[in-house]
């Protein structure tokens, strides 16, 4: 019996080549384009995903890495008829422009929030042990999601927007 | 039923801005917005066509000559390998932005390091990819190749070339003046979207699904390269992940894809890797400027000379528009232009966004900011000064003019200090504080442009065009004129793009994509207020329409009458190209830190305050502001392209190592929108808007970075390592 993995709370049978990304298992095996490859090498974010309710960079990962784990991709976290919080506030703020980093984003920043809540520090927060989401702390953990067309402005104004609806 | 301007002369301003929808310029929503944010948008390598094969295409390891064997066969051995491909046809370099015609093909000749030569076409990504890496190839290579921009022979370029009065004599005989050699390094578009296609064939029909941004030119570049007819080929992009020029002619994998899945007669997807995108794409050319500026005592310019060198491949006729705004931005009598194009084996350089202005302006910026010192006078006055009231080579009036307003405005809002200025006035801890500033100006263009509008018998509009939206704001604004025209709120307007089966649009490019396709869809809607207008026994002119009703009238879908209506708008620049200068203008303002230690350089703050017309859109046209003062972010600080001496190739053909800004290089930034109505410069008194934002933004970051710390940087960009090089003791 092949090994499955759990994508927007579906199970789903791991690819038989091992040499398939989870990138490219979402993409090309379950039509989830919804995950983007902007670099396939970790370095544009586009292809963030949350696993576990982690987010990583779904390129550097191999599909076969992840049996028995549940992956959300952009496509779980809301539609165009019920969005979640920040897709709308993304949408409110023009939080982007060609729309191609924009779910790496949006994954990111639903990551961000919960690191918030759980007290992880980074390289921006004044105090390690209780970090507080200042927009430099937002800016630092949101870096690792390339925007080309120059929209983390209002990237921040969306992300600021949920996180304050939220507290 | 067709309405067709050319457009000749000033436009009747008064005419879009008696509408009664109140919908255009207002700060609507994207309307293809939660299809992105869903991840429900469909960009070119996401079409759902059948069993599609994989293609990946192989690049030359040398730099020139010729390719004499591939070892099919083994490739063909592997797992899933379904051809291998290097048929004559394959295009070797993108096409130029509005060629129209197919780029260099024949794969087998190389010509520079990275150039596709062959695909492999296997039945999944991992099989293509793994065949394609360990596909055999023999060249012969020519040793004969020139590498060295400063080494190799300049073609002067006449058309650019400019000689009034006599420029040395005014240096010379001047009161202040400045002669600076500036050097700025290679830019990439590095759009978010690697370029990607699928084909496929029906008949000898071919549709692709690809990501340009310019249908339009981009069928007749395909058909050539295959040599098919137009009326056999169908391009569809309906979301392009960003283009910034990258992707305004067809490109290799395009017509590889073509190619491949005629000979397998199923589809093909082909895909470019991101290294492929920054070797085999287009690269904004390394530029070499020489400025020399003088002024009299009261701070006039008398001397105004600018001269460039920048390169390209051998074949290519693109050379990189440095002195564009030069021509016209600053009055002096005795003015020198010229530009020089050599010809080196580094890959294709070609349209990034703002091509010239880009790296111009900011050079331009930096020589007046010396100058300005020079003649001590505060750099904000010193560019009031020296505004001309015509252009200064052509003897032609400005459509409009806003750079004094922009200059003005903008210093006000920044907080300018206009007091005495002087290199390390501030330090905080280990950095010095600084400010700077710099005009902004980029040509405005416009460009035929067909769309057609229906009006359903139901009340409803539906754009179409072949017009792409790059996430330009296309869609939303396209809207916003159907609904502004037609009197319907927003969500009774369709807009359907990239399909050349649609009426041809502008494409977008050149900041020309807007004005035009939006001129277009209101020609189509005033000819369909005519017909409105005849029914319900008014004038167009006098025609109020508003939520779908005619005021205190009937309503759209009873003097529709069960009817749907439809016509096509033609819209076509005529003399107004020519008998006047038509730009947008703007002024940048930063502030910056600089580490006395490190010599890091950081932007703290920026404003740009811009002038370009009729503002369609408030929340997108500052989206776009907003991303040019990013990429002018870029282009100070951190983007360079580096090229191996040795052979040519791209050292740095990735986001990891060429650097474009993150979420935490772009800190304050603010944008002002001195609108205005230019009715010369569209028929809807817009103008381009997609790139004035970063012409000229890196000379303010770099004369900030001098107020700061006291260096002079004469290269861009300004890497910690150049900083520390011009800093003074």
């Amino acid at each position: 019996m092949s090994e499955t993995i759990t994508v927007n709370g579906v199970s789903q049978p791991l690819p038989d080549d091992v040499r398939v990304s989870l990138l490219d298992f979402l993409r090309q095996h379950l039509g989830l384009t919804g995950t983007k490859k902007g670099c396939d090498h970790g370095q544009c974010g586009a292809c963030t995903v949350l696993v576990d309710g982690f987010r990583i960079n779904s390129c550097l990962t191999l599909a076969a890495m992840h049996a028995d784990q549940e992956v959300t991709t952009i496509e779980g976290l809301g539609t165009p008829e019920d969005p979640s919080a920040l897709q709308r506030a993304f949408v409110e703020h023009d939080a982007f422009q060609c729309g191609y980093c924009t779910p790496g984003q949006i994954c990111s920043a639903t990551a961000l929030l919960e690191e918030i809540r759980s007290e992880w520090p980074s390289d921006a927060s004044d105090d390690l042990a209780a970090p507080t989401l200042t927009d430099e702390e937002i800016r630092e953990r949101m870096s690792g999601n390339l925007c080309r067309c120059g929209a983390y402005a209002n990237i921040l104004a969306a992300i600021r927007q949920v996180a304050e609806e939220d507290a | 039923m067709t309405a067709h301007l050319k457009q000749d002369g000033p436009v009747d301003r008064a005419h879009l801005d008696g509408m009664q929808q109140g919908l255009l310029g207002k700060a609507v929503p994207r309307i293809e917005g939660y299809a992105k944010v869903t991840g429900t948008a469909t960009y070119a390598a996401e079409y759902d066509v059948a069993d599609p094969a994989e293609g990946v295409l192989v690049t030359a390891t040398i730099t020139k000559g010729k390719v004499t064997y591939i070892d099919n066969d083994a490739a063909l051995a592997m797992p899933g390998v379904l051809a291998v491909i290097a048929d004559a046809r394959m295009t070797t370099r993108p096409a130029q932005g509005t060629a129209g015609e197919a780029p260099e093909q024949e794969p087998q000749s190389v010509s520079y390091w990275g150039q596709p030569i062959a695909v492999v076409v296997a039945e999944t990504f991992e099989e293509a990819r793994n065949a394609a890496k360990h596909l055999v190839v023999a060249y012969e290579a020519d040793a004969d190749v020139d590498l060295d921009p400063a080494a190799a022979q300049p073609e002067p370029q006449d058309g650019q070339a400019v000689e009034m009065g006599d420029l040395t004599a005014a240096m010379d005989a001047a009161t202040h003046s400045v002669d600076l050699t500036i050097e700025t390094d290679g830019h990439a578009s590095a759009a978010m979207e690697p370029h990607a296609a699928i084909a496929d064939w029906d008949g000898d029909n071919l549709t692709v699904r690809a990501s340009l941004q310019m249908l339009n030119y981009n069928i007749a570049e395909l058909a050539d390269a295959l040599g098919v007819e137009e009326d056999n080929v169908r391009l569809i992009s309906r979301y392009v992940g960003g283009g910034f020029g990258s992707k305004l002619g067809i490109s290799e994998e395009v017509v590889a894809a073509a190619l491949a899945a005629r000979q397998l007669g199923r589809p093909v997807r082909v895909v470019m890797s991101r290294q492929q995108v920054f070797q085999c794409i287009m690269r904004r050319s390394e530029t070499h400027q020489r400025l020399q500026l003088a002024c009299d005592a009261e701070g006039r310019l008398t001397a105004f000379g600018h001269h460039a060198r920048v390169s390209n491949l051998p074949g290519e006729s693109f050379a990189e528009p440095v002195l564009q705004s030069s021509h016209f931005l600053y009055g002096a009598e005795n003015r020198s232009l010229g530009m020089d194009l050599v010809r080196i084996h580094r890959m294709t350089a070609g349209s990034v966004r703002a091509p010239g202005e880009a790296v111009g302006m900011p050079a331009l910026e930096m020589a007046m900011d010396e100058l300005a010192e020079k003649a001590g006078i505060d750099p904000v006055a010193f560019r009031l000064r020296n505004i001309p009231g015509e252009n200064p080579e052509e003897d032609l009036p400005f459509t409009s003019h806003t750079l004094a307003d922009c200059l003005r405005q903008g210093a006000e809002a920044f907080g300018w200090d206009d007091g005495p200025r002087r290199p390390r006035m501030r330090r905080e801890g280990d950095w010095w504080i600084g400010t700077g500033m710099a005009s902004a100006a980029r040509v405005h263009n416009v460009s035929e442009a067909k769309a057609r509008v229906r009006l359903t018998a139901e009340g409803r509009a539906v754009v179409q065009t072949d017009m792409t939206d790059l996430g330009t704001g296309t869609y939303t604004i396209l809207a916003q004129i159907a609904g502004e025209m037609l009197g319907l709120p927003i969500d009774r307007v369709t807009v359907e793009l990239g399909d050349t089966n649609h009426p041809r649009g502008p494409g977008s490019g050149g900041s020309w994509g807007a004005a035009s396709i939006g001129s277009a869809v209101y020609l189509a809607c005033k000819a369909l207020r005519e017909e409105i207008a005849r029914r319900a026994n008014t004038g167009e002119a006098e025609l109020g329409l508003k939520d779908g009703a005619v005021a205190g009238g009937r309503t759209l879908v009873d003097l529709l009458g069960g009817e749907a209506l439809e016509e096509v708008g033609h819209y076509e620049p005529g003399d107004n190209q020519d008998a006047w200068t038509a730009s947008g203008f703007g002024a940048f303002f930063a502030q910056v830190r600089v580490n006395h230690w490190t010599g890091e350089a950081r932007v703290d703050r920026m404003l740009g305050a811009f002038g370009f017309g009729r503002v369609l859109n408030e929340k997108t046209a500052r989206s776009q502001c907003l991303g040019g003062i990013t990429w002018s972010i870029g282009a100070a600080l951190t983007e360079a392209l580096h090229f191996d001496p040795r052979d040519g190739h791209l050292a740095n053909p990735d986001l990891a190592e060429y650097h474009v800004p993150v979420h935490r290089d772009v800190q304050d930034v603010e944008v002002l929108m001195l609108e205005e109505r230019d009715p010369l410069a569209s028929a809807i008194q817009a103008k381009g808007i997609g790139e004035l934002g970063m012409c000229g933004g890196a000379g303010a970051i770099a004369n900030a970075v001098y107020n700061a710390c006291g260096a002079r940087l004469r290269e861009l960009p300004m890497t910690p390592d150049r900083i520390l090089a011009a800093l003074p003791e």
